[in-house]
Formats: C-alpha cells, sequence, structure tokens
C-alpha cells in the first residue's frame, strides 16, 4: 500500500493492492458519509493488475485517519449486519 | 461520525417553552430535519417510468441537502436502530431474506464476496491412469473440477506452491467405472468417486528402479483423514447424480482427482453459490382510484397478478394492489397510453433489497452470508493495520 501525498496530509491517494470494486465501492460510501471528506473516489488503474486508487482530500484532517476511520465505520456496520442476521436467522428457525 | 446535539436541544426547547420562550429552531422560515416529500421521494425511490427507470442513484454525500439543514451523514447508531433482517425462506441449500436500510455499496459487497471470495474445496488435479472412454482427458477433468465437493472448506488450508499435498490441505478421490464387453452402455456418475482418507495410492514413477526406500505416492498424509475428529463420523463425499461421462462396451476410465481450496474469482469451480442476487423491494402505487371496467382491464394486463380488485358494496368495484413484491417491473400496466402511465406509479425502494442465496451445497446458506460479513471485515481490518 502506497501513500502518496505532495507534502499536504489533507489529500492522499492511497493504493490497494490485491482489491476490487468489492471494498472501493463500500469504503467510498463510507467516506462519503464522513462530514470532514471533501473529496473521494476509487478507480481501477488497469483490469489486469489487482490494484485500485482510493482518492481521499479532506476539510483539514490528514487523508489517512478520515480512511482509518471509514474502514472501521465500514467494519462496525459489519458487525452490526452479522448480528442482526444471526438472530433474525435463530428467530426464523425456532418458528418459521 | 458527526456529533449530533439534537438530543440536548430538545431538552432546553421544552425547558424555554415551558417559560414562554420560542427557540429559534423552531421558527416558522428554519430549514426543520426533515426534506420536503417530493425530495424524500427521490432520496428513496427508484421511478420505474415507462421510457426509462429515473432517479437510480443513491444519494450517498454527507452534504447533499446541507442548505436545506438535513444531515445525510451516517451515524452508526441510527444505522443500527434502522437496520432490519427478515428471513422469507430458509432450506438446506436456498434462503431468501430482506435487508432492509444499508447502502447497495454494501449490500453488493456482499453479493460480490459471496461469488468470488468464499474458499471452497474444488478437484484441481486429475491424475488419468487409464482413460478409453469418447470424452477427452482435458474435459473430462474440466467435468470433475465443477463437482461441488460436500465439505467445510474452514478445515483446511491453502495449498501454496511450495507446499507438499497434505491431509490439511488435500482431499483425495479415486474414480475407477468399466463397462462390461457385452451390455449397454453405462452413465458415469459423481457418486463413484470414492474418498480416499488415506492420500493418493498411485506411485510416482522412480527413476532409480532398484531403491530400497518406500514408493512415492503424489500425496505425503501424515496420518488418515478419516482419523480425524472432524471426518471420523461424516466422511467426504460430493454431489451426487452428476453425469460424469459415457461409456460404451469395453471402455474405461480411471483417474484420481485431487481437491485443493480455492475462491470464486480463480475460477468459478470454487463459487460457493449456484448464484446469488438481489432485486430491490418493488413497490406499486394506484395514483388514482381506478374502478369497474378499468379495474378488470388493470387486473388483466398484470402478468404476475400484481391487482386484485376489491369490492366496495354499492355495486362498485375498485383496483387494490394485492402482491406487489411479486411485481417483476414489466411496466405493461402503464404501457397503453399516458391515462395508464397518470393512473400507477411504479418504483423501487432503494434500501430494500431481497437478497437470495443458492448453496451449491458445501456450507449452508445462513453459514455462507455470515462467512462473507467476516471477509468484508478482515479487509477493513488489513487497510487499518496498513495505515497504522
Amino acid at each position: 500500500m502506497e501513500h502518496t501525498s505532495f507534502g499536504d496530509q489533507r489529500n492522499a491517494t492511497f493504493s490497494l493492492t490485491e482489491e476490487d470494486h468489492t471494498l472501493a465501492n463500500a469504503l467510498r460510501f463510507t467516506l462519503n458519509q464522513d462530514p470532514r471528506a471533501l473529496f473521494c473516489g476509487y478507480s481501477i488503474p488497469h483490469p489486469s493488475e489487482a490494484r485500485v486508487n482510493v482518492r481521499v482530500q479532506t476539510t483539514g484532517e490528514p487523508a489517512r485517519e478520515v480512511l482509518k476511520d471509514a474502514c472501521q465505520d465500514l467494519m462496525l456496520m459489519c458487525q452490526t449486519v452479522r448480528s442482526t442476521f444471526d438472530k433474525a436467522v435463530a428467530d426464523f428457525k425456532k418458528n418459521p | 461520525m458527526s456529533s449530533s446535539d439534537s438530543g440536548s436541544d430538545e431538552a432546553m426547547t421544552d425547558a424555554q417553552q415551558q417559560k414562554g420562550f420560542v427557540s429559534a429552531l423552531e421558527m416558522p422560515d428554519v430549514p426543520s430535519q426533515k426534506l420536503q416529500p417530493h425530495l424524500e421521494l427521490r432520496r428513496t425511490r427508484v421511478l420505474c417510468n415507462a421510457d426509462a427507470p429515473d432517479n437510480t442513484d443513491t444519494i450517498q454525500y454527507s452534504g447533499a441537502y446541507a442548505s436545506m439543514g438535513v444531515d445525510n451523514s451516517l451515524r452508526l447508531d441510527q444505522f443500527a436502530n434502522n437496520f432490519r433482517v427478515e428471513v422469507k425462506r430458509l432450506t438446506e441449500d436456498e434462503m431468501e431474506f430482506d435487508m432492509v436500510g444499508i447502502d447497495p455499496a454494501i449490500a453488493n459487497a456482499f453479493r460480490r464476496i459471496l461469488l468470488a471470495e468464499l474458499p471452497t474445496m474444488a478437484i484441481e488435479k486429475v491424475l488419468i491412469a487409464n482413460n478409453t472412454s469418447v470424452i477427452q482427458d482435458e474435459v473430462l477433468s474440466h467435468r470433475l473440477g465443477l463437482i461441488p465437493i460436500k465439505v467445510d472448506p474452514r478445515l483446511f488450508d491453502y495449498l501454496s506452491e511450495n507446499d507438499k499435498p497434505s491431509e490439511k490441505n488435500t482431499i483425495v478421490f479415486k474414480l475407477h467405472v468399466k463397462c462390461g464387453k457385452k451390455g449397454p452402455r453405462m452413465t458415469v456418475t459423481s457418486d463413484e468417486l470414492k474418498w480416499l482418507p488415506s492420500g493418493s495410492e498411485l506411485l510416482k514413477a522412480s527413476e532409480d528402479s532398484n531403491s530400497s526406500s518406500r514408493a512415492e505416492t503424489y500425496t505425503s498424509f501424515t496420518c488418515s483423514q478419516d482419523s480425524l475428529p472432524e471426518f471420523s463420523s461424516n466422511p467426504i463425499t460430493v454431489y451426487p447424480d452428476i453425469i460424469v461421462a459415457k461409456l460404451g462396451p469395453g471402455q474405461e476410465i480411471e483417474l484420481e482427482a485431487h481437491a485443493v481450496k480455492g475462491v470464486g474469482k480463480t475460477h468459478a469451480k470454487w463459487s460457493p453459490v449456484a448464484t446469488c442476487w438481489y432485486r430491490m423491494l418493488p413497490e406499486v402505487v394506484l395514483t388514482q382510484q381506478i374502478e369497474g371496467k378499468t379495474a378488470e382491464v388493470l387486473k388483466k394486463k398484470c402478468p404476475v397478478g400484481v391487482f386484485d380488485i376489491e369490492d366496495l358494496g354499492d355495486g362498485r368495484t375498485r383496483a387494490t394492489v394485492a402482491k406487489p413484491r411479486a411485481c417483476t417491473l414489466c411496466r405493461e400496466c402503464i404501457r397503453d397510453g399516458e391515462e395508464w402511465e397518470k393512473r400507477i406509479s411504479l418504483r423501487r425502494v432503494k434500501d430494500h433489497f431481497i437478497f437470495t442465496i443458492e448453496s451449491t451445497g458445501a456450507l449452508p446458506p445462513e453459514v455462507l452470508f455470515t462467512e462473507a460479513v467476516k471477509i468484508l471485515e478482515d479487509k477493513c481490518e488489513r487497510v487499518i493495520s496498513d495505515l497504522s
């Protein structure tokens, strides 16, 4: 993973290897939902290379921290989804 | 994510109102916390018009409605309160459930992971000792690869390039069938694959013919797999009744198939689902009262029977929406001229997903979904640890 910022912590591109739309699109969603993110987007530079570039520009905080928080949020959402789903399945098995 | 002081605001306004104050936030020209109905419709619904669907994107940006005083940012507590899962159908290898209150970006991530990133076991290497059937070796191998193996992939490791095939990363099957010299042609099905818990039985050709060491096979198992507690009472089987080949009189197939762990993005044979898809909940709204003959026409128009007719009592009847979930959005009901488009509004709820998972048999569908969610969590964790 690279972190390219030209002397400015607020704007950065993160190059995630071995990732694709699956993670990048979900991350773009959580980043967009963060009021600290001025801009975010992702691109896959070449389809035969397993790599995705995530661009983050923030209102002041280091882009790295905002991206980390976005991952954290996505993880917490996944945990909510998992516990809600498990509960729904258990309820269904009890009385279908 | 963003802090909210609305709780304390309300407490203050309550106290102030008792004293006869009116909070500035309560004044009529101050934007309310709710979107206007036409905007709320565009935010939450896809409009399926006669010519094309409209308003298909989701509004993700947190400040999208800032000018109206509405915060569009995500709060996890809000998400946890609104998120809902409802199981509709659950069998051994298929399930349908509703997932409400989640963005398509995340629902789609789950779907993509289920299809391409959940590991299973599949036949990767086929050692053919004899094949006199009409089906060529490579075609036969490909067919064997696609047979689902009923085993929990979490009990196995990946076989990397430098690893030797062992009881922790390889499952070996034997197939030996021969059609009698006289008699009818024979159909070979996947049940003929017999599990070899002690590994390969084929001997490697050794260059040194008078070597005293034990002849080597194509696997190096340290113990038999059926001595392991997880397999001792449930032997590994494959999906039965899949036709593998047909043999004419006197033809024979003898081979050994080695299954390893892999993921669907390498090859579809490792995909744990037959398929997995979601659709947004259809919403059918009658914008006008449809009565009498017109109602009859409407009921007939719909090929999946979404509409029904209700008796109003005084000899009048009107159309109702009985089964909106069955709607396929074929738009047949709004096809015959503009008046029909005015009568009915077809929509889709943007955050309500009808998710269907069809498992191939390795794991039950509900386990597949929780495993998929765990994989997305692992991906996030990897990014976080790389950034720290």
